[in-house]
């Protein structure tokens, strides 16, 4: 007969009681998590916005919609991984000598490894994927991308996959591994717990949102273009977007792969990565990095396109060298796929092997270069006009280039066996990641937030944060290179060299900076939402831009535009306003589209509980939820009326509407 | 601030800005989009072959390829495979020429196929375990049975969608959503045999080949 | 969304009759079943050839195995990879009917592109695992190393 804890098993796998934290800190941050939570429900429910919601948003296969959702995505987690770091780095500038701070070490190795899962996987890729979601589409002059329903299926992968993180923190725990989760402390021997099953089921469903989104995006991009414009015709922003989802294609499965390897090892005791019966540990390094490297890019380069399009329009100029700005893109995804043993030159491989990804690492940086001399130029001589989004490029290219500098330093193996997994290591990837990418993508959603919302950011809160954003920025990882250079390693929850400390307090005062950063971020919603008749966006084009998002209303219409546009030059928008372009206002024809749809949610939600319950060994809920998942996708494919048309008369009201707007402003 | 120049009215224009008439042929994107995810499903092909490719060698004292692999038993396999695939174009063939029954025939010969091929999969993987070649004994073994094991859940879920197809055929005829799921597991289904040349030829081939 | 009409999806009553095709916006017109423009379609012969061709670069390998035809296994090792490269082709061409047009070329170059990603993680893992294990397990052979219980 089964006993109590027999059937116990059986119900709840290996969850237990215990898997809730004793911790204060993690008290703490439930009560307010719960007490915000709770609140957010209740204000939805008390003027019940609940039908809204799912009907406008949740089950929208409108790529704007669910570009915003991604970003919104991305900003709550933002929140998550920032606490993580201001955590860290508190602890860091505590815990010398005698003082062991106020992070036991299990508990601060959780939190680099959640900062670091969280900020690329959570805040980074959704970003960037929301932004190209939303804008690309509109600069092609599409109606959408080309798999609307996988779109938003994407989405709710990605979400699935943070709530599976955000979960970890009150049920269980994280891993303690670091972000890519090396072998063998990944491995079932070194990690039994449910820790860096957390971090691979959430990654593993995130993932299929991700791969998806980049074969929805370079199908559109390759098939979807409107009439005219041939790919070297193509916004630069696209072009970045292309490129980037292509490394998504490619790497993706990588990932996928790996994580499939370790969970085989970790759930049935194979013997890829560990250290006995013939497993090879450093071929999980070898793997995951082949992934790594290109993901890099593909946050980068889309950010790099935002910085195209915002030169181009502040200095009112078209891109300098909008020929080698695609070739250099082109370049850059191609290298990027031949570098990634510079993350390991230390575990072993030789010179000869060294020597080679060390000289691919520095040619690298060649097309970046390129690119930097491009935005210089575009400036130059242009009338340059400081708005909040022309902030952020000014901003980004000293410090991308003093991040990009020190990582030309790290590709030369003999300084790397030095410095890897020092602090030097990790002020440069957040000098590049944070000058890049974050600053790429706040750039982009000051620009382009007039264009999903009908009115703009306020501009001096926008100001705010972008200062306390550099200022903190340079506070934080100035000294991180210095203390690094002195020999402080990375991951380190204490540090014995007293002369260090200074540097440590001076960059958690740099991390209060970039909090009031965040907080002023914040606030620039709420203001602005306040003043938005004052900051209202009544023609579309609040910016004089030169791409065809600019064309259409704030915000466009559900299907973008009445009349696909004909392309004849790069930068069309300009190109139309220059030539006197004329709006047509009949012969409106009705507009086939497809409907919104609950199966991406629900099919995302049977894989969520799938991994939760994958995770925690509950297998009866595993085979259940497995099936549901497979239930839902093929009840849908069993779903053949998925579009509708808007009227004609629909069509013509909206863009009557439109043209009284624009007459209005004259 | 003015955001566009006054509209030129002009009777002459021969610039046009708008797609009024759009006729224009849009294709769907439907095969390039699944082509493309061919291309990532190679690249998880790829991790797995150059897994096996590094831990091949590495038999912890245990059994190794020319021990284990049961070559004719993989021929006749490697055959059901292969006649799968032409089943699927005699049905794909079927298609054009509008007959259900037949189409429906040859998806099922297919399905078939498929099934002999997973039914031999799976009975040379329980001899290699009964034998205790288990994949915890070796990190080769680990590589392989998931190299193999991996290819053989493609095809699992290559029946199931033709499963599904054959009832979505009749219930709907020979639309243009069908005839897209149609050439899109076409695809799948090629692919999977592609895969297996790789498989056969590096796996077991070379394995008892090199040992 | 305040300044714009409310857009309320209207069923259209004939959706289920119409001819479906993915998201051809704008477009009402009928489309034949093919649905596209690159012929995704094969004959019988094409089929009939690649079979026989796929039967003779499978049995060959088979052949070159287990009779032993070689004497030197890498010399055997290089032509069954050159019969595999060779099937697989085959496939490609017979089977899923590749050719230089369809969708305007760009099935080639992600095939292409894949191709040489591929031989990138291959050969790159195998190159530097290789060295990896020489270096790293000093005293002892990789053979050694591997065969460690």
């Amino acid at each position: 007969m089964l006993s109590n804890f027999d059937v116990q098993q059986l119900i709840f796998g290996r969850l237990t009681l215990e898997a809730i934290p004793h911790d204060p800190i993690i008290w703490a941050s439930f009560v307010v998590v719960a007490i915000g939570g709770g609140a957010l429900l209740g204000a939805v429910t008390y003027y019940r916005q609940w039908g809204y919601l799912w009907r406008e948003w949740f089950t929208s296969i409108d790529h704007k919609k669910i570009g915003i959702m991604y970003c919104i995505l991305a900003i709550v987690m933002l929140l998550r991984g920032f606490a993580d770091a201001i955590m860290m780095i508190l602890q860091k500038a505590l815990a010398f000598g005698a003082s062991d701070g106020y992070l036991p070490p299990h508990h601060y190795d959780q939190i680099f490894t959640a900062h670091g899962t969280i900020m690329i996987f959570f805040v980074a890729m959704p970003f960037v994927t929301g932004l190209m979601n939303y804008v690309m589409p509109l600069q092609i002059g599409a109606r959408d991308v080309a798999f609307p329903f996988l779109n938003n299926f994407s989405f709710w992968m990605t979400a699935g996959g943070a709530v599976i993180i955000m979960i970890s923190l009150f049920i269980g725990e994280f891993g303690r591994t670091g972000w890519l989760a090396y072998a063998p402390l990944s491995g079932a021997a070194y990690s039994p717990g449910v820790g860096v099953d957390y971090w691979i089921w959430g990654l593993q469903v995130a993932g299929v949102g991700t791969t998806l989104s980049g074969i929805n995006l370079i199908a559109t991009i390759v098939k979807m273009r409107a009439p005219g414009m041939t790919m070297m015709k193509m916004p630069i922003f696209t072009w970045t977007t292309l490129c980037s989802n292509i490394l998504i294609v490619s790497i993706f499965p990588v990932l996928a792969a790996t994580l499939a390897l370790l969970s085989l090892d970790r759930y049935l005791g194979t013997h890829f990565f560990t250290n006995d019966l013939g497993g090879a540990p450093m071929m999980y390094v070898n793997l995951i990095w082949i992934w790594g490297h290109p993901e890099v890019y593909v946050l980068v380069l889309p950010a790099f396109g935002i910085y195209s399009e915002v030169t181009s329009t502040f200095c009112g100029k078209r891109l300098f060298g909008y020929t080698s700005m695609v070739y250099a893109t082109a370049v850059i995804m191609i290298l990027s796929w031949l570098v990634w043993l510079h993350h390991f030159f230390t575990m072993g491989a030789g010179p000869t092997v060294n020597a080679f990804f060390g000289i691919t690492s520095m040619i690298i940086s060649i097309p970046t270069g390129a690119k930097v001399f491009n935005w210089l130029f575009t400036m130059y001589r242009g009338r340059v006009r400081f708005e909040v989004p022309m902030l952020w490029v000014v901003g980004f290219i000293p410090t991308f280039v003093i991040g990009g500098l020190t990582g030309v330093l790290l590709a030369v193996p003999p300084a790397d066996f030095v410095l890897h997994n020092n602090l030097f290591l990790v002020a440069h990837f957040h000098n590049v990641i944070i000058g890049g990418v974050l600053f790429g993508v706040l750039a982009g959603t000051v620009y382009w937030f007039p264009k999903a919302f009908g009115f703009k950011l306020d501009h001096f809160w926008g100001t705010v944060s972008f200062w306390f954003w550099l200022v903190g920025f340079y506070c934080v990882f100035m000294p991180l290179y210095w203390v690094g250079l002195m020999g402080a390693q990375r991951r380190w929850n204490h540090h014995d060299d007293p002369a260090m400390q200074i540097y440590f307090v001076f960059a958690f005062i740099g991390a209060c900076l970039i909090l009031c950063g965040i907080a002023s971020f914040i606030w620039t919603f709420v203001v602005s939402y306040l003043k938005r008749e004052q900051l209202r966006d009544l023609t579309g084009d609040p910016w004089n831009g030169r791409t065809l998002e600019w064309s259409t209303s704030s915000p466009p219409p559900p299907y973008n535009f009445a009349f696909t546009p004909v392309i004849h030059d790069q930068d069309a928008w300009w190109d139309m306003k220059k030539r006197g372009y004329t709006r047509p206002m009949q012969g409106f024809r009705p507009i086939h589209m497809p409907k919104n749809t609950g199966a991406g949610i629900i099919i995302a939600g049977f894989s969520t509980v799938l991994a939760f319950a994958l995770i925690w060994y509950i297998w009866w809920l595993a085979a259940l939820s497995f099936i549901g998942v497979l239930a839902a996708a093929i009840g849908h494919t069993f779903n053949y009326g998925r579009d509708y048309y808007i009227p004609a008369e629909v069509v013509a009201q909206v863009e009557h509407h439109r043209a009284a707007m624009l007459a209005r402003q004259g | 601030m003015a955001t566009h120049a006054p509209a030129a009215v002009n009777e002459t224009e021969t610039v046009r800005f708008f797609d009024i008439d759009e006729h224009g042929h849009a294709e769907g994107s439907t095969m390039l989009g699944f082509w493309v995810y061919l291309m990532s499903d190679s690249l998880i092909f790829a991790v797995l072959f150059a897994t096996y490719g590094v831990l091949s060698r590495n038999y912890a004292a245990g059994p190794s390829p020319a021990n284990l692999f049961d070559l004719p038993l993989i021929g006749l396999n490697t055959a059901m495979l292969l006649l799968s695939s032409i089943t699927y174009g005699l049905a794909m063939l079927e298609v054009e020429k509008r007959r259900m029954g037949l189409t429906l025939f040859w998806l099922a010969v297919t399905g078939l196929f498929g099934l002999g091929f997973l039914s031999i999969e799976l009975y040379e993987f329980s001899h290699l375990i009964h034998e205790g070649a288990t994949p915890q004994r070796s990190a080769f073994l680990s590589a392989f049975f998931t190299l193999v094991g991996t290819h053989g859940l493609h095809v699992t879920f290559g029946i199931i969608w033709l499963v599904t197809l054959m009832f979505q055929l009749p219930m709907h005829g020979f639309i243009p959503d069908n005839h897209r799921r149609l050439m899109c597991l076409g695809m799948f289904w090629h692919f999977l045999d592609v895969v297996w040349i790789g498989v056969f030829t590096y796996v077991y081939l070379m394995g008892v080949l090199l040992t | 969304m305040s300044a714009q009409a409310e857009l309320h999806p209207i069923a259209d009553p004939h959706a289920q009759d119409r001819p479906l095709d993915d998201h051809e916006y704008g477009h009402d017109r009928a489309h034949d079943v093919h649905g596209d423009a690159g012929s995704h379609h094969g004959s019988f012969t094409d089929y009939l050839i690649g079979f026989a061709l796929s039967i003779v670069l499978t049995a060959i390998p088979f052949w070159i195995v287990m009779a032993n035809v070689f004497r030197e296994p890498k010399v055997a090792a290089f032509v069954l990879v050159a019969f595999a490269v060779v099937q697989i082709i085959v496939h490609m061409v017979y089977f899923l009917h590749m050719n230089s047009k369809s969708e305007g070329g760009w099935t080639v170059l992600a095939l292409m592109f894949t191709a040489v990603l591929v031989v990138i993680a291959l050969t790159g893992s195998l190159w530097i695992m290789n060295h990896l294990d020489t270096n790293m397990m000093p005293g002892m052979s990789p053979q050694q190393a591997r065969n460690l219980p």
